[in-house]
């Protein structure tokens, strides 16, 4: 399953709550303000570990983060946002 | 694959529009089909021909209705989302007693049942929205 989640985990609980219910065979996207929850070290960290986190390129590149991120985060551009939709049967987004 | 798109927020507001038409575009160009595009909430605004951002900003509702007339995609408006915002087509300013239409070309407006047919019809339902 595919949970992709667009809100800073900052601002919203969308990071937590989602990471709370993904399986860790999930795949986690993060997109739009959503990267911000791939930075290394932030008080949401620790949770990066419960599934896979994916985190879309451009977003990450456009808030100037790309040398901040956790290890283990991948990145993926549209095309792989794209193949991540069309692997996983169900999709959910935490808007 | 048949892929279905649902937005739920306004150009310029928010990133989701741009997040989704990006998303869109990769996916056609990677030969998937896009059986619908639902423009639900504050999505509607997408879908007016009278806006003029500045010439050296993108413009979303124009760059939607390029890439519908390229790909021949289904751009669909929430009636109930569209009379609450004034966005109007023909039926609708006659219908509501209206003197102009703002409807973007490659728009159409519809019901809340186009949303469950794009999500039945298709193989995956993607939502973009705040």
């Amino acid at each position: 399953m595919l949970h992709i989640v667009n809100k800073s985990p900052f601002e919203k609980d969308a990071f937590t709550s989602c990471m709370g219910h993904a399986s860790s065979s999930s795949t986690v996207l993060l997109i739009e303000d959503g990267v911000f929850a791939a930075l290394k070290g932030s008080a949401v960290a620790d949770q990066l570990s419960k599934a896979k986190v994916v985190a879309l390129q451009s977003d990450v590149a456009a808030r100037g983060i790309e040398a901040n991120l956790a290890e283990g985060i991948e990145l993926v551009d549209y095309a792989g946002f794209v193949d991540l939709v069309t692997e996983n049967r169900t999709v959910q987004s935490w808007v | 694959m048949k892929i279905s798109i649902q937005v739920n927020e306004g150009p310029y507001q928010h990133q989701s529009s741009d997040s989704a038409y990006h998303f869109v575009k990769s996916a056609l160009e990677k030969g998937h089909e896009i059986f619908r595009v639902f423009f639900y909430h504050d999505g509607v605004n997408n879908g007016t021909r009278l806006a003029s951002p500045p010439q050296d900003d993108r413009n979303v509702q124009q760059r939607w209705s390029d890439l519908a007339k390229e790909h021949d995609l289904d751009l669909v408006i929430c009636v109930a989302a569209a009379q609450r915002r004034g966005i109007v087509d023909d039926g609708e300013a006659e219908r509501n007693g209206k003197d102009a239409t703002n409807i973007m070309d490659g728009f159409r407006i519809s019901g809340l049942g186009q949303l469950i047919e794009a999500g039945i019809q298709a193989d995956r339902l993607v939502v973009f929205g705040d």
